[in-house]
């Protein structure tokens, strides 16, 4: 809620209180909105701008939407994803999110969450795989896609849970090994890698701050916090695509939605987060 | 920038990919990566990515000096791969045939400020920026600056007495890494992210002391 607008709506035992006395209440709350504002205006400005939206993240919205795909019959074989195995058996999404990407033998290969449940959809609902592959993403002001808000839906549910990409099978570990590969590899017109701009503490492009992805510290906040509501794009935004974004300001060509490099980059960040926790999804400038 | 010039030392006999990668320095102007003990990198690279707008896929072919500065601490590569890195690059150096160092500080200026430019979602023909103040600090009033370079900030007054300043930044803006063996910053002039002309204006804005830079 921004300063300017004034106290927050009131609850019901302070609404009690504003009706029997209101020039006083009124007083005391646009006292107390100016105390928090002049809290609010020492801070790091970025801090204060998600805790201020912390408590209405939009995001909200996208999950509960996505609760709804997840529990609905839907697709021509008309049935509900509570039987989508995202690593912990079918149906389980209790930390499910906090450790993918991973391998999954009815595959044979490391998916993360977007694939995996691309592969739920395609199987168990009999949708089209090259049609969910061609639009993963909302365009800017469209309704979010089916598969955005089962990635908010899913993250919500690891939402407090550590971080724990697995590396045991040698699939798992062959993909750690690409990503970082990956992340360090320059090419491009601006001669651009991830690291390029993610490689060191505390740097900036303009105003927007970095984070440091060689480094677990980095990695962790990075990692727990996609997919998030994207205030920029008005939109709940997912890991890949944000991968991708990143890659079109690299001045590469575009990342292909549930490519290998990007499951890789993904599966590099996420094991770097190790020990970290999820709070996603959360709010991003 | 962190990385600093290596010094002479004794050249260094090294393993396997620093050696494919002298002769790729050897050869022509791209060269693909040996991908030997990558764990399919070169496929899983050629099967991820598609063409888009102005960005085609040849994009993803490195030169010798991207694939040899592909490391997490470039600055620890050897002495003599670090020299050649800087002697390659002087090479590709195109001075202003006129010898004339600069334009206008305004266009400068402008140049400096934008970030439209070679990006799939650029219009191919729209006047390319440099992104400038993207990594550094250059105009006293511009505040939204970034930190991944070092700060340009009266950066006429910082070259006083140095003759040969203007042919050195020419060197920088060009092909930094002539000087700078795997430095983070694009090359502008080399690789044709910016033309001559715009090269000149961005000079401007670093030497005239009527540009913000030094005011």
């Amino acid at each position: 809620m921004p300063c300017v607008a004034g106290p927050r709506p009131a609850k019901q035992g302070v609404r009690a209180i504003a009706d029997r006395w209101p020039l006083a209440f009124a007083a005391s709350a646009l006292a107390a909105a100016a105390l928090a504002c002049a809290a609010v205006r020492a801070a790091d400005p970025t801090s204060v701008y998600r805790q201020m939206l912390a408590d209405d993240n939009p995001a909200e919205l996208a999950v509960a939407r996505g609760q709804e795909l997840w529990q609905m019959p839907r697709g021509p074989k008309h049935a509900a994803l509570t039987a989508c195995d995202l690593g912990q058996g079918p149906g389980v999404l209790a930390g499910a999110f906090a450790a993918l990407p991973r391998y999954f033998a009815d595959t044979g290969s490391v998916m993360d969450v977007e694939s995996r449940l691309v592969h739920c959809m395609v199987t168990i609902q009999g949708f089209s795989r090259p049609e969910l592959a061609a639009a993963p993403f909302s365009e800017l002001g469209e309704p979010q896609t089916d598969l955005e808000v089962l990635v908010a839906y899913v993250a919500a549910q690891s939402r407090g849970a550590t971080i724990r990409v697995p590396q045991g099978a040698p699939q798992e570990r062959d993909s750690y090994a690409r990503g970082r590969d990956l992340f360090y590899r320059r090419a491009g017109p601006y001669d651009f890698s991830c690291a390029t701009c993610h490689g060191a503490d505390g740097l900036r492009i303009r105003l927007q701050q970095l984070a440091n992805l060689t480094r677990s510290e980095g990695a962790r906040s990075a990692f727990g916090h996609w997919p998030a509501y994207r205030v920029s794009q008005g939109a709940v935004r997912t890991m890949q695509w944000r991968l991708s974004d990143c890659v079109r300001q690299q001045r590469w060509p575009q990342l292909i939605f549930g490519s290998q490099a990007a499951i890789d980059l993904s599966t590099y960040l996420g094991v770097l987060a190790g020990g970290g926790t999820m709070d996603a999804p959360s709010l991003r400038r | 920038m962190r990385r600093r010039c290596a010094g002479k030392g004794p050249p260094v006999r090294t393993f396997a990919p620093v050696a494919l990668m002298m002769l790729a320095l050897a050869g022509g102007a791209t060269a693909e990566r040996e991908e030997s003990g990558q764990g399919g990198l070169a496929q899983v690279i050629a099967s991820s990515f598609r063409a888009r707008g102005q960005a085609d896929l040849d994009r993803l072919r490195q030169t010798p000096m991207q694939l040899a500065c592909s490391v997490a601490r470039p600055d620890a590569l050897p002495a003599d791969v670090q020299q050649r890195i800087r002697r390659d690059a002087l090479q590709t150096v195109r001075f202003p045939p006129d010898g004339r160092w600069l334009g206008e500080w305004q266009r400068g200026e402008k140049i400096a400020q934008s970030g439209t430019g070679l990006q799939y979602s650029d219009p191919p023909d729209a006047p390319r920026g440099g992104n400038c103040y993207g990594c550094h600090r250059l105009s006293g009033t511009e505040v939204a600056f970034g930190t991944i370079g070092p700060s340009l900030y009266r950066y006429r007054q910082r070259n006083t007495g140095d003759a040969d300043a203007m042919r050195r930044t020419w060197i920088r803006i060009w092909n930094t890494h002539a000087f700078n063996a795997c430095s983070m910053m694009p090359r502008f002039g080399d690789a044709g992210i910016l033309t001559p002309e715009q090269i000149r204006d961005v000079m401007a804005l670093l030497f005239d002391p009527a540009s913000p830079v030094n005011r």
